[in-house]
Protein backbone atom coordinates (compact mmCIF):
# COMPACT_ATOMS: atom_id res chain seq x y z
CA UNK A 1 0.00 0.00 0.00
CA UNK A 2 0.85 3.89 -0.61
CA UNK A 3 1.04 5.98 2.65
CA UNK A 4 -1.92 8.60 2.97
CA UNK A 5 -1.11 11.71 2.17
CA UNK A 6 0.45 14.00 4.45
CA UNK A 7 3.17 17.68 4.62
CA UNK A 8 6.51 17.28 5.03
CA UNK A 9 9.15 20.04 6.99
CA UNK A 10 13.00 19.37 7.27
CA UNK A 11 14.01 20.79 10.53
CA UNK A 12 17.40 22.44 11.27
CA UNK A 13 17.32 22.74 14.73
CA UNK A 14 16.08 21.00 17.77
CA UNK A 15 14.12 24.38 18.68
CA UNK A 16 12.46 24.08 15.23
CA UNK A 17 11.70 20.42 15.85
CA UNK A 18 9.79 21.44 19.02
CA UNK A 19 8.23 24.69 17.72
CA UNK A 20 6.89 21.98 14.88
CA UNK A 21 5.95 19.52 16.99
CA UNK A 22 3.77 22.32 19.09
CA UNK A 23 2.28 23.42 15.90
CA UNK A 24 1.23 20.39 14.31
CA UNK A 25 -0.39 18.23 16.88
CA UNK A 26 -0.34 14.52 15.41
CA UNK A 27 2.90 14.97 13.20
CA UNK A 28 5.33 12.65 14.09
CA UNK A 29 9.01 12.69 14.24
CA UNK A 30 11.11 11.35 11.21
CA UNK A 31 14.52 9.87 11.95
CA UNK A 32 15.82 6.62 9.72
CA UNK A 33 12.28 6.39 9.51
CA UNK A 34 12.60 2.31 9.02
CA UNK A 35 9.97 1.54 11.20
CA UNK A 36 7.40 4.60 10.54
CA UNK A 37 7.68 4.70 6.89
CA UNK A 38 6.39 1.12 7.25
CA UNK A 39 3.91 1.63 9.56
CA UNK A 40 3.03 4.46 6.78
CA UNK A 41 3.37 2.24 3.71
CA UNK A 42 0.65 -0.08 5.64
CA UNK A 43 -1.92 2.96 6.61
CA UNK A 44 -1.35 2.01 10.05
CA UNK A 45 -0.37 5.65 10.65
CA UNK A 46 -1.71 8.63 9.49
CA UNK A 47 -0.39 11.63 10.33
CA UNK A 48 -0.95 14.89 9.09
CA UNK A 49 2.87 15.75 8.69
CA UNK A 50 6.33 14.53 9.09
CA UNK A 51 8.96 16.47 10.65
CA UNK A 52 12.80 15.35 9.31
CA UNK A 53 15.24 15.60 12.20
CA UNK A 54 18.15 13.73 10.09
CA UNK A 55 19.34 17.61 9.11
CA UNK A 56 19.52 18.56 13.00
CA UNK A 57 23.33 18.95 13.79
CA UNK A 58 24.73 17.19 16.91
CA UNK A 59 22.68 14.39 17.17
CA UNK A 60 25.05 11.28 15.36
CA UNK A 61 27.82 11.38 17.87
CA UNK A 62 29.21 8.55 20.17
CA UNK A 63 31.06 10.15 23.30
CA UNK A 64 32.36 9.07 26.56
CA UNK A 65 31.28 11.46 29.11
CA UNK A 66 31.59 11.40 33.24
CA UNK A 67 32.14 7.20 33.07
CA UNK A 68 29.38 6.89 30.70
CA UNK A 69 28.74 6.64 27.36
CA UNK A 70 26.77 8.86 25.39
CA UNK A 71 24.94 8.00 21.86
CA UNK A 72 22.82 10.63 19.82
CA UNK A 73 19.43 10.20 18.66
CA UNK A 74 20.26 10.24 15.19
CA UNK A 75 23.58 7.54 15.90
CA UNK A 76 22.61 4.96 13.12
CA UNK A 77 23.04 0.82 13.47
CA UNK A 78 25.89 0.98 11.65
CA UNK A 79 27.81 3.15 13.19
CA UNK A 80 27.37 1.52 16.78
CA UNK A 81 28.09 -1.82 14.93
CA UNK A 82 31.45 0.06 13.45
CA UNK A 83 32.14 1.88 16.46
CA UNK A 84 35.24 1.14 18.75
CA UNK A 85 33.73 3.16 21.64
CA UNK A 86 30.31 0.96 21.66
CA UNK A 87 32.90 -2.60 21.14
CA UNK A 88 34.81 -1.55 24.15
CA UNK A 89 32.12 0.46 26.71
CA UNK A 90 28.53 -1.09 25.94
CA UNK A 91 29.80 -4.37 24.57
CA UNK A 92 25.76 -5.72 25.06
CA UNK A 93 24.31 -3.37 22.40
CA UNK A 94 27.47 -4.55 20.10
CA UNK A 95 26.36 -7.80 20.91
CA UNK A 96 22.94 -6.93 19.51
CA UNK A 97 23.76 -5.18 16.70
CA UNK A 98 23.79 -7.58 14.19
CA UNK A 99 20.36 -8.95 15.15
CA UNK A 100 18.82 -5.81 14.51
CA UNK A 101 17.01 -5.94 11.13
CA UNK A 102 19.36 -6.28 7.97
CA UNK A 103 22.40 -4.63 6.70
CA UNK A 104 20.31 -2.00 4.43
CA UNK A 105 17.59 -1.66 7.37
CA UNK A 106 21.07 -0.95 9.88
CA UNK A 107 22.82 2.03 7.52
CA UNK A 108 19.37 3.64 7.89
CA UNK A 109 17.43 2.81 11.28
CA UNK A 110 18.25 5.17 14.58
CA UNK A 111 19.05 3.96 17.82
CA UNK A 112 17.21 7.25 19.06
CA UNK A 113 14.14 6.07 16.65
CA UNK A 114 14.40 2.54 18.03
CA UNK A 115 14.17 3.16 21.43
CA UNK A 116 11.64 5.63 21.00
CA UNK A 117 9.59 3.65 19.14
CA UNK A 118 9.79 1.26 21.71
CA UNK A 119 8.64 -1.79 19.97
CA UNK A 120 7.70 -4.28 22.97
CA UNK A 121 9.48 -7.04 20.43
CA UNK A 122 13.16 -4.73 19.08
CA UNK A 123 16.12 -5.20 21.20
CA UNK A 124 17.31 -1.69 21.76
CA UNK A 125 14.94 -1.12 24.48
CA UNK A 126 15.76 -4.24 26.21
CA UNK A 127 19.63 -3.52 26.27
CA UNK A 128 19.16 -0.04 27.45
CA UNK A 129 16.95 -1.53 30.92
CA UNK A 130 19.28 -4.54 31.04
CA UNK A 131 21.99 -1.33 31.01
CA UNK A 132 20.44 0.64 33.01
CA UNK A 133 20.59 3.28 30.86
CA UNK A 134 19.06 6.71 30.52
CA UNK A 135 17.29 8.60 28.01
CA UNK A 136 17.50 12.37 27.41
CA UNK A 137 14.30 14.21 26.40
CA UNK A 138 14.66 17.92 24.89
CA UNK A 139 11.02 19.89 25.06
CA UNK A 140 9.93 23.64 25.31
CA UNK A 141 11.47 23.64 28.81
CA UNK A 142 14.71 22.29 27.72
CA UNK A 143 16.57 18.87 28.37
CA UNK A 144 15.19 16.38 31.16
CA UNK A 145 16.71 13.00 31.49
CA UNK A 146 14.31 9.76 32.06
CA UNK A 147 15.70 6.55 33.57
CA UNK A 148 15.12 3.39 31.21
CA UNK A 149 12.72 1.52 33.62
CA UNK A 150 10.22 4.88 33.56
CA UNK A 151 10.79 5.29 29.97
CA UNK A 152 8.47 2.42 28.49
CA UNK A 153 5.07 2.82 29.46
CA UNK A 154 3.58 0.52 27.23
CA UNK A 155 2.63 -1.46 23.43
CA UNK A 156 4.57 1.21 21.46
CA UNK A 157 4.37 4.06 24.55
CA UNK A 158 6.70 5.98 26.51
CA UNK A 159 7.35 9.14 28.64
CA UNK A 160 8.12 11.17 25.51
CA UNK A 161 5.52 14.28 26.36
CA UNK A 162 3.74 15.42 23.01
CA UNK A 163 6.24 18.07 22.15
CA UNK A 164 9.73 16.13 22.82
CA UNK A 165 11.77 14.05 21.47
CA UNK A 166 14.75 11.67 22.01
CA UNK A 167 17.91 13.48 21.68
CA UNK A 168 20.04 11.17 23.30
CA UNK A 169 20.68 7.75 25.43
CA UNK A 170 23.39 7.38 28.40
CA UNK A 171 24.28 4.16 29.83
CA UNK A 172 27.22 3.31 32.45
CA UNK A 173 30.31 2.41 30.49
CA UNK A 174 31.31 -1.25 31.30
CA UNK A 175 34.14 -1.82 33.55
CA UNK A 176 36.22 -4.98 34.30
CA UNK A 177 33.53 -6.90 36.17
CA UNK A 178 31.04 -6.23 33.78
CA UNK A 179 29.42 -9.60 32.27
CA UNK A 180 26.68 -9.07 29.24
CA UNK A 181 24.64 -11.35 27.27
CA UNK A 182 21.77 -11.50 24.08
CA UNK A 183 20.44 -14.31 22.54
CA UNK A 184 17.12 -14.21 20.60
CA UNK A 185 14.88 -16.23 18.64
CA UNK A 186 13.35 -15.70 14.96
CA UNK A 187 12.06 -16.95 11.85
CA UNK A 188 14.54 -15.76 10.05
CA UNK A 189 18.11 -13.84 11.34
CA UNK A 190 17.13 -10.11 11.43
CA UNK A 191 13.89 -10.22 11.65
CA UNK A 192 11.85 -9.18 14.60
CA UNK A 193 12.06 -11.78 17.45
CA UNK A 194 9.96 -14.47 18.86
CA UNK A 195 11.51 -14.29 21.97
CA UNK A 196 14.81 -12.44 23.11
CA UNK A 197 17.29 -11.58 26.35
CA UNK A 198 19.68 -9.11 26.64
CA UNK A 199 21.49 -9.08 30.08
CA UNK A 200 23.93 -7.47 31.72
CA UNK A 201 25.85 -8.37 35.67
CA UNK A 202 28.77 -7.92 37.77
CA UNK A 203 31.43 -10.89 38.50
CA UNK A 204 33.99 -11.25 40.95
CA UNK A 205 35.11 -14.02 39.07
CA UNK A 206 33.31 -16.33 41.06
CA UNK A 207 30.09 -14.85 41.71
CA UNK A 208 27.72 -12.67 39.50
CA UNK A 209 25.56 -9.90 40.89
CA UNK A 210 23.38 -7.23 40.42
CA UNK A 211 22.44 -9.84 37.25
CA UNK A 212 19.73 -7.72 35.21
CA UNK A 213 17.77 -9.81 32.97
CA UNK A 214 15.66 -7.82 29.80
CA UNK A 215 13.18 -10.22 27.95
CA UNK A 216 11.99 -8.60 24.92
CA UNK A 217 8.74 -9.70 22.59
CA UNK A 218 7.01 -11.30 25.80
CA UNK A 219 5.05 -8.55 26.69
CA UNK A 220 3.77 -4.86 26.03
CA UNK A 221 7.25 -3.39 27.00
CA UNK A 222 10.72 -5.00 27.75
CA UNK A 223 10.32 -6.83 30.58
CA UNK A 224 12.60 -7.80 33.94
CA UNK A 225 12.63 -11.20 35.42
CA UNK A 226 13.36 -10.33 38.96
CA UNK A 227 13.20 -13.76 40.68
CA UNK A 228 15.18 -15.16 37.96
CA UNK A 229 17.48 -12.81 38.65
CA UNK A 230 18.18 -13.32 41.84
CA UNK A 231 18.32 -17.30 41.52
CA UNK A 232 20.97 -16.89 38.71
CA UNK A 233 23.13 -14.44 41.51
CA UNK A 234 22.97 -17.42 43.32
CA UNK A 235 24.57 -19.84 40.92
CA UNK A 236 21.97 -21.85 39.41
CA UNK A 237 20.56 -21.62 35.99
CA UNK A 238 17.91 -24.46 36.67
CA UNK A 239 16.17 -22.60 39.47
CA UNK A 240 16.21 -19.38 37.33
CA UNK A 241 14.86 -20.70 34.31
CA UNK A 242 12.34 -22.71 36.89
CA UNK A 243 11.58 -18.76 38.95
CA UNK A 244 10.87 -17.02 35.12
CA UNK A 245 8.14 -14.62 35.95
CA UNK A 246 7.32 -13.61 33.09
CA UNK A 247 3.81 -13.57 31.26
CA UNK A 248 4.01 -13.29 27.74
CA UNK A 249 0.71 -12.99 25.29
CA UNK A 250 0.15 -15.89 22.33
CA UNK A 251 0.37 -13.58 19.11
CA UNK A 252 0.53 -14.92 15.58
CA UNK A 253 3.95 -17.18 15.76
CA UNK A 254 3.99 -18.72 19.05
CA UNK A 255 1.57 -19.12 22.02
CA UNK A 256 2.36 -17.69 25.37
CA UNK A 257 3.27 -21.31 26.64
CA UNK A 258 5.90 -21.53 23.74
CA UNK A 259 7.54 -18.31 24.60
CA UNK A 260 7.76 -18.75 28.01
CA UNK A 261 9.77 -22.05 26.63
CA UNK A 262 11.91 -20.28 24.56
CA UNK A 263 12.44 -17.85 27.37
CA UNK A 264 13.98 -20.74 29.45
CA UNK A 265 15.85 -22.05 26.06
CA UNK A 266 17.54 -18.16 26.40
CA UNK A 267 17.94 -17.79 29.84
CA UNK A 268 20.12 -21.15 29.83
CA UNK A 269 22.37 -19.70 26.74
CA UNK A 270 22.50 -16.57 28.04
CA UNK A 271 23.58 -17.51 31.90
CA UNK A 272 26.51 -18.87 29.86
CA UNK A 273 27.92 -15.89 28.45
CA UNK A 274 26.97 -14.36 31.68
CA UNK A 275 29.61 -16.52 33.59
CA UNK A 276 32.60 -16.23 30.89
CA UNK A 277 35.83 -15.20 31.50
CA UNK A 278 35.90 -11.63 30.40
CA UNK A 279 38.68 -12.08 27.45
CA UNK B 1 -2.02 22.28 3.77
CA UNK B 2 1.69 23.16 1.90
CA UNK B 3 4.52 20.52 1.93
CA UNK B 4 2.82 18.26 0.83
CA UNK B 5 4.50 18.45 -2.18
CA UNK B 6 8.15 19.13 -2.64
CA UNK B 7 10.72 20.34 -5.39
CA UNK B 8 14.01 17.57 -4.96
CA UNK B 9 17.01 17.79 -6.52
CA UNK B 10 19.46 14.54 -6.92
CA UNK B 11 21.69 12.92 -9.01
CA UNK B 12 20.23 9.51 -9.44
CA UNK B 13 23.00 7.18 -11.50
CA UNK B 14 25.10 9.94 -12.35
CA UNK B 15 22.26 12.07 -13.46
CA UNK B 16 20.87 14.97 -12.53
CA UNK B 17 17.70 14.68 -11.11
CA UNK B 18 14.83 17.15 -10.45
CA UNK B 19 11.41 17.24 -10.28
CA UNK B 20 8.30 18.15 -7.97
CA UNK B 21 7.26 15.14 -5.76
CA UNK B 22 4.60 14.12 -3.37
CA UNK B 23 5.78 13.70 -0.03
CA UNK B 24 4.45 10.91 0.65
CA UNK B 25 6.35 9.27 -2.12
CA UNK B 26 8.38 6.42 -1.49
CA UNK B 27 12.59 6.06 -3.34
CA UNK B 28 11.22 3.48 -5.00
CA UNK B 29 8.08 3.97 -6.30
CA UNK B 30 9.43 7.62 -7.57
CA UNK B 31 12.27 6.08 -9.29
CA UNK B 32 9.79 3.34 -11.31
CA UNK B 33 6.57 5.74 -11.90
CA UNK B 34 8.88 9.19 -12.15
CA UNK B 35 12.01 8.24 -13.77
CA UNK B 36 10.66 5.31 -15.60
CA UNK B 37 13.46 2.87 -13.57
CA UNK B 38 11.70 -0.33 -13.24
CA UNK B 39 14.69 -2.10 -12.33
CA UNK B 40 13.84 -1.74 -8.51
CA UNK B 41 11.08 -3.80 -7.43
CA UNK B 42 8.03 -3.31 -5.42
CA UNK B 43 7.52 -6.24 -3.21
CA UNK B 44 6.11 -6.12 0.25
CA UNK B 45 6.18 -2.28 0.85
CA UNK B 46 7.24 -2.44 4.28
CA UNK B 47 10.71 -3.37 4.45
CA UNK B 48 10.96 -7.10 4.62
CA UNK B 49 11.45 -8.31 1.47
CA UNK B 50 14.17 -6.42 -0.17
CA UNK B 51 12.77 -6.46 -3.69
CA UNK B 52 13.45 -2.59 -3.62
CA UNK B 53 17.00 -2.42 -2.65
CA UNK B 54 18.80 0.13 -4.21
CA UNK B 55 21.94 2.74 -2.95
CA UNK B 56 21.99 5.76 -1.14
CA UNK B 57 25.12 7.84 -0.67
CA UNK B 58 27.15 4.34 -1.40
CA UNK B 59 25.21 2.67 0.99
CA UNK B 60 22.22 0.30 0.43
CA UNK B 61 18.75 0.88 1.74
CA UNK B 62 15.01 -0.06 0.89
CA UNK B 63 13.51 2.06 -1.35
CA UNK B 64 9.90 1.34 0.24
CA UNK B 65 11.15 2.75 3.65
CA UNK B 66 12.30 6.11 2.79
CA UNK B 67 10.72 8.72 1.18
CA UNK B 68 11.94 10.56 -2.56
CA UNK B 69 11.94 13.84 -0.66
CA UNK B 70 14.68 12.94 1.98
CA UNK B 71 16.58 12.24 -1.02
CA UNK B 72 17.40 15.86 -1.68
CA UNK B 73 20.85 16.43 -2.28
CA UNK B 74 21.58 12.65 -2.57
CA UNK B 75 23.50 10.46 -4.65
CA UNK B 76 21.20 7.46 -5.76
CA UNK B 77 22.37 4.74 -7.60
CA UNK B 78 19.67 1.71 -8.77
CA UNK B 79 20.43 -1.59 -10.63
CA UNK B 80 20.16 0.46 -13.97
CA UNK B 81 23.38 1.96 -13.04
CA UNK B 82 24.76 -0.35 -11.62
CA UNK B 83 24.27 -2.50 -14.65
CA UNK B 84 25.86 0.21 -17.15
CA UNK B 85 28.65 0.76 -15.03
CA UNK B 86 29.92 -2.73 -15.42
CA UNK B 87 30.34 -2.88 -11.66
CA UNK B 88 28.23 -5.80 -11.07
CA UNK B 89 29.21 -7.58 -14.55
CA UNK B 90 30.71 -10.34 -12.71
CA UNK B 91 27.93 -10.87 -10.60
CA UNK B 92 25.13 -10.66 -13.26
CA UNK B 93 27.16 -13.36 -15.69
CA UNK B 94 27.55 -15.52 -12.00
CA UNK B 95 23.68 -15.41 -11.52
CA UNK B 96 23.12 -16.39 -15.02
CA UNK B 97 25.13 -19.52 -14.88
CA UNK B 98 24.92 -20.73 -12.12
CA UNK B 99 20.87 -20.22 -12.11
CA UNK B 100 20.76 -18.40 -9.21
CA UNK B 101 17.47 -16.79 -10.38
CA UNK B 102 14.37 -17.83 -11.83
CA UNK B 103 11.71 -15.69 -12.11
CA UNK B 104 14.26 -12.87 -11.30
CA UNK B 105 12.33 -10.53 -9.47
CA UNK B 106 14.35 -10.30 -6.22
CA UNK B 107 17.84 -10.29 -8.30
CA UNK B 108 18.49 -6.53 -8.86
CA UNK B 109 17.98 -6.14 -4.86
CA UNK B 110 19.70 -9.39 -4.52
CA UNK B 111 23.07 -8.20 -6.96
CA UNK B 112 23.14 -5.01 -5.30
CA UNK B 113 22.87 -6.11 -1.75
CA UNK B 114 26.14 -8.55 -2.81
CA UNK B 115 27.65 -5.91 -4.21
CA UNK B 116 27.35 -4.32 -1.03
CA UNK B 117 28.96 -7.40 0.97
CA UNK B 118 31.93 -7.84 -1.77
CA UNK B 119 32.76 -4.40 -1.58
CA UNK B 120 34.24 -5.31 1.67
CA UNK B 121 36.92 -6.67 -0.13
CA UNK B 122 37.90 -10.42 1.25
CA UNK B 123 36.00 -13.90 0.64
CA UNK B 124 33.28 -13.92 2.99
CA UNK B 125 32.29 -17.01 4.19
CA UNK B 126 28.85 -18.64 2.96
CA UNK B 127 27.34 -18.10 6.10
CA UNK B 128 28.76 -14.16 6.21
CA UNK B 129 27.18 -14.36 2.41
CA UNK B 130 23.98 -16.05 3.46
CA UNK B 131 23.31 -13.27 6.28
CA UNK B 132 24.21 -10.41 4.95
CA UNK B 133 21.11 -11.40 2.19
CA UNK B 134 19.38 -12.21 4.86
CA UNK B 135 17.03 -9.29 4.20
CA UNK B 136 16.69 -9.91 0.86
CA UNK B 137 13.21 -13.14 -0.25
CA UNK B 138 13.90 -15.07 -2.99
CA UNK B 139 10.95 -17.57 -3.71
CA UNK B 140 12.23 -19.40 -6.77
CA UNK B 141 16.14 -20.62 -5.83
CA UNK B 142 15.57 -21.81 -2.32
CA UNK B 143 19.58 -19.21 -1.98
CA UNK B 144 21.60 -21.85 -2.73
CA UNK B 145 22.39 -21.57 -6.00
CA UNK B 146 22.73 -17.59 -4.94
CA UNK B 147 25.29 -18.14 -2.50
CA UNK B 148 27.18 -19.74 -4.74
CA UNK B 149 27.01 -17.07 -7.33
CA UNK B 150 28.09 -14.39 -4.87
CA UNK B 151 30.95 -16.83 -3.46
CA UNK B 152 32.23 -17.40 -7.07
CA UNK B 153 32.72 -13.85 -7.57
CA UNK B 154 33.89 -13.08 -4.34
CA UNK B 155 36.84 -15.53 -5.08
CA UNK B 156 37.60 -14.74 -8.76
CA UNK B 157 37.40 -10.98 -7.40
CA UNK B 158 40.04 -11.71 -4.53
CA UNK B 159 41.79 -14.19 -6.94
CA UNK B 160 42.26 -11.23 -9.14
CA UNK B 161 43.50 -8.35 -6.77
CA UNK B 162 46.40 -10.82 -6.08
Amino acid sequence: MKPAPFAYKKACSLDEAVALLGEHKDARLLAGGQSLIATLNMRLSAPSMLIDINGIGGLDTIVEKNSAIEIGALVRHVQAERSDVIAKFVPLIARAMPYIGHAAIRNRGTLGGSIAFADPAAELPACLMALDGEIEATGPKGKRTIKAQDFFKGLFETALGPQELLTAIRIPAATKDTRVGFAELARRHGDYAIVGLAAAARSDGKNLKDVRLSFFGVGDTPSRARKAEDALASGDVEAAVAALDLEPHDDVIATAATKKHLAGVLLRRVAAQLMEARS
Amino acid sequence: MSGLALDITMTVNGEHVSERVEARKTLVDFLRDDLGLTGSHVGCEHGVCGACTVRVNSEIVRGCLMLAVQCEGAKVETIEGLSDSGEVADLQLAFEQRNALQCGFCTPGMITAAQELLAKGGVPSRDEIREYISGNYCRCTGYHAIVDAVESVAQARAGAAK
